[in-house]
């Protein structure tokens, strides 16, 4: 093996240490010795995060990014707290600033830059040392001692209205003072806001009780002994007792210039991150030149850091550092930015896409040369910064809609544009169906909605696609649309719509669906017509209803809720989700028992058993000794509640109580659709009342608000205000007239989200509370009696209702 | 081979409804439809192994359980989804047995 060779990094910043590390990871341990001279007297950190410091919410250790040990643990020599004084390229050796004389094969300049400070007058005191009160930013030190200072005053000032500037006007304004942000150019951040974003910034700033001055040119810091105040060059005067100075940055480039290397704003380098003068000589960095910029950002130092050590390695003899896009999002004073490449068009032909909305505090502009992306800005709204800095980096083509540039583009606009969306585009997002295969459907000659659902199995899933699918079944059939009569009935199975076929069961008074069959379709069963007759039926004749339990879908015949692997899931009721010591210990005991893979609480707030075997059942319902929760039946469900007025500081009414007895008395209600429900203790809303099916909200004085028709699974709807009443009586009696009214009129499986939009709040409103109808009453005693009809299903586990209700596999015999 | 196995009553099986048998170590669904017949077809669903024995059924229409794909119980053939089953010979024999047949 060569022996290893002597690389030397002048500089402990972000900049150089990353390298480090870059060349570390290539293996550079192996071939180098490392030696590290940092001028000050720790690791290195993350200079990104300084304000943090300054503000306190980040302690300085904590922003650290290679302690101490980091170096030891790698072999890396560090000489801290001393500088590099010259650099002898002949010899090869760096002299440092304790004398020592450092012979290197490869050198890495990584020397950074300083803070800018304007020529002004007063920074220093008559004897050449600094003038108390007066800071830079730029170093941990800084922070500490700009934090200390800012505790005894008034009012500070901080010159330079860049990010910098900002942020350590940020960092002073957590100390107490009064802050005043002077800034020589005509708006903030000139170098990465136009000026209609830098006034708007400004505004948001001002509003954060930072006082920004314009156009504004320092010209003395006033004060014998220490900082008084600051006269400017309009003749204007502030009174101030510190002043921040953080006007951008200089590349510290003496060295360099020492030992001949060729030195513009910055040493000059090639795209290998070399001296274009010295081989040997890499540059790094704030203080590196290339192609005619001098990057600021941590991004293209990363990528700087990753060519040098590809190269210097050889690695990749062949890396080669393009120049770095600058992009960036950040978040100043608790406003969102994010900008990239130009402020403004720079040829003819440029195109501008912009948004302002002063109100809001929100602008969004674009600059585009030939369909990409050369600039932007984002303010106050940077929902779509990331696609566009991806956009801006790549120079991909943007889409001709330049509108969705800005904004995401609502559903209802993309339901809208179906027919006109691409072919590939999956239109049913439950079965994967894509836009054309329904079109390819229709063409095929199958020209109803119901047979190209049949065929495709487009919108049979949760449904909530089936508008575009229709929409796009109208527009492949070019108005050849085939009526389909069956989208009337109230079961495809029974060619009658919903009032038609109630007269014909009560007329010819067929209490089961087999007579329903028999008597209505010609004797042909069809098996998807089954349960929603069956509910209906069950809604007519309640207790007279014959029950054949074949027509019901297979949870409904035992009582949980099929799953992927065949097993069942099984959910007890826990009325208002309060539950008790003695009830977990149960159902602990029988997670136990019947080894239950998942216990999980659910949304509704219950307890679920999943993977339970259908011969268990029975045996799990007696040792829970609870009754069912209904979590598989098209009926009430459950009633959320929040901790209403026992407990919680906000509580106006006692939710908890009114959902238990909400839950008490309609469970296991049968209906067109699910029910969950829901109470609330105060307008906070913890339990989601608002967008349940009936949501009950506590309010002062002692009331209670009633929502119906709320939904927030596939369909999100906020549910309309029904009534305010005074009682916990007077919302059962409510809930029950609407939901009895609902059982009556909706069609199967119609929510009470659809249910409440089609028929209309105003109107139920009427029927319900006004009782314009003259069928409160009964209304009222329907629901009562299907109330007492109520029987907990689980007492099948000692009385079955059919043979082998609960069998999961029979055993055959030879004959 | 042909081995006749006897499934017990078909009262095992309630109205309407199917059931799952273990027929030497093969999992078969028997069906009774109130349209009197019996049929008998394999236990799994193709598309996602859904039960089908705990199907919803009418007529000699089965729609599995898991995602509704429906199959004609005579012939086995799918009238919605994309594959067909397996049914077997079945029939019950004169004191009220299922009696199934396996080649």
């Amino acid at each position: 093996m060569s022996p290893k060779q002597k690389l030397v990094l002048i500089g402990n910043g972000m900049a150089g240490a990353r390298t480090i590390e870059e060349i570390l990871s290539r293996g550079g341990a192996e071939m180098f010795d490392i030696t590290v001279i940092g001028a000050e007297p720790h690791g290195n950190y993350n200079r990104i995060l300084l304000s943090n410091v300054l503000n306190g919410s980040q302690r300085a250790s904590e922003i650290f990014l290679n302690p101490l040990g980091w170096y030891d643990e790698n072999d890396i020599r560090l000489k801290a707290g001393v500088t590099a004084d010259a650099i002898d390229r002949e010899l090869r050796i760096v002299t440092t600033s304790d004398g020592e004389q450092i012979v290197y094969d490869k050198l890495i300049i990584a020397t950074g830059s300083r803070p800018f400070v304007p020529r002004m007058d007063g920074l220093k005191l008559p004897d050449g040392s600094d003038k108390p009160g007066v800071f830079l930013f730029r170093t941990i030190e800084d922070c500490e001692r700009i934090a200390d200072y800012a505790q005894g005053c008034k009012r500070a000032a901080v010159i330079g209205g860049g990010l910098l500037g900002l942020e350590a006007a940020k960092g002073l304004l957590s100390h107490g003072p009064e802050v005043h942000l002077i800034h020589l150019m005509p708006w903030l951040m000139e170098n990465q806001l136009d000026e209609t974003s830098g006034a708007m910034l400004r505004k948001s700033m001002e509003k954060m009780e930072l006082n920004v001055h314009l156009n504004k040119s320092t010209r003395c810091v006033m004060g014998e002994d220490r900082v008084k105040g600051l006269a400017f060059a309009d003749g204007e005067v502030l009174d101030c007792c510190m002043v921040v100075i953080s006007c951008g940055i200089s590349p510290n480039v003496e060295i360099a210039r020492g030992c001949g290397l060729t030195v513009e704003r910055a040493i000059v380098t090639d795209d290998q991150m070399r001296s274009i003068d010295d081989p040997n000589i890499y540059v790094v960095g704030e203080c590196a030149q290339h192609r005619g910029k001098v990057y600021g950002l941590v991004a293209p130092l990363w990528h700087q850091g990753q060519v040098l050590a590809d190269h210097i390695t050889g690695r990749n003899q062949n890396a080669v550092y393009p120049g770095s896009k600058l992009a960036t999002k950040l978040k100043i004073i608790g406003v969102d930015l994010a900008t990239m490449g130009v402020t403004e068009p720079q040829e003819e032909g440029d195109e501008v896409v912009q948004f302002v909305e002063h109100r809001n505090g929100r602008y969004k502009k674009l600059i585009i040369r030939d369909g990409r992306l050369i600039g932007g800005i984002l303010l106050g709204d940077t929902d779509k910064a990331a696609s566009l800095i991806q956009a801006f980096d790549r120079g991909t083509v943007l889409p001709e809609d330049r509108a969705s540039l800005l904004f995401d583009i609502g559903p209802a606009t993309r339901q809208g544009s179906i027919v006109e969306a691409p072919d590939e585009t999956q239109v049913c997002n439950c079965n994967g169906v894509c836009k054309s295969a329904i079109v390819d459907c229709v063409k095929s000659g199958r020209k109803t909605l119901k047979m190209v659902m049949d065929k495709t199995r487009a919108g049979t899933g949760c449904g909530s696609c089936k508008k575009q699918v229709q929409e796009l079944v109208e527009w492949a059939c070019d108005g050849q649309l085939e009526d389909d009569p069956s989208i009337h009935y109230y079961v495809p199975g029974i060619p009658l719509n919903k009032p038609d076929l109630i007269c014909a069961i009560q007329d010819q008074q067929l209490r089961s669906v087999s007579s329903v069959f028999e008597c209505l379709a010609g004797g042909i069963e069809d098996p998807g017509s089954k349960m929603g007759l069956a509910s209906l039926l069950k809604t007519i004749w309640g207790s007279e209803y014959v029950d054949e339990r074949d027509a019901r879908f297979i949870n409904d015949r035992v009582h949980a809720n099929i799953q992927k692997d065949r097993t069942f899931s099984v959910i007890p009721r826990i009325y208002g989700g309060v539950t008790s010591a003695d009830q977990l210990r149960r159902i602990a005991d029988v997670a136990d028992k019947y080894d239950v893979p998942m216990v999980k609480i659910t949304g509704g707030q219950r307890i679920d058993l999943l993977g339970i075997k259908k011969d268990d059942l029975p045996n799990v319902w007696r040792d829970l000794d609870m009754p069912s929760g209904h979590a598989y039946a098209k009926a009430f469900r459950t009633c959320k509640t929040c901790v209403g007025t026992d407990f919680c500081r906000y509580g106006l009414g006692d939710s908890t109580l009114l959902g238990t007895q909400i839950e008490r008395r309609f469970q296991g209600l049968e209906s067109p659709g699910k029910l969950k429900l829901a109470t609330a203790g105060c307008p906070r809303n913890c339990s989601e009342a608002l967008v349940k099916d009936v949501g009950a909200v506590a309010v002062e004085g002692g009331r209670w608000e009633i929502y119906v028709g709320g939904a927030a699974g596939s369909h999100v709807r906020k549910g309309d205000l029904l009534c305010v009443v005074d009682t916990h009586d007077d919302v059962l009696l409510y809930t029950g007239r609407f939901l009895q009214y609902y059982r009556e009129n909706a069609k199967y499986l119609e929510r009470t989200y659809g249910f409440v939009e089609r028929v209309g709040i105003e109107k139920i409103r009427d029927v319900v509370v006004e009782d314009s109808e003259g069928i409160a009453a009964r209304l009222d005693a329907e629901i009562q009696a299907s109330v007492d009809a109520y029987v907990d299903p689980w007492l099948e586990a000692d009385r079955p209702h059919t043979t082998n209700q609960f069998a999961g596999v029979l055993l055959g015999m030879t004959a | 081979m042909i081995v006749r196995h006897n499934l017990g009553s078909a009262f095992g099986i309630p109205i309407g409804e199917g059931r799952e048998f273990d027929v030497e170590g093969i999992r078969i669904a028997v069906f009774r439809s109130r349209n009197g017949s019996i049929y008998a077809t394999q236990a799994l669903c193709p598309h996602k192994e859904g039960s089908l024995a705990d199907g919803l059924l009418g007529g000699s229409t089965l729609v599995c359980p898991f995602h509704a794909w429906r199959f004609e119980l005579k012939t086995g053939q799918a009238i919605q989804g994309d594959c067909d089953i397996k049914t077997f010979p079945v029939e019950l024999d004169d004191n009220g047995n299922v009696i199934l047949t396996l080649a």
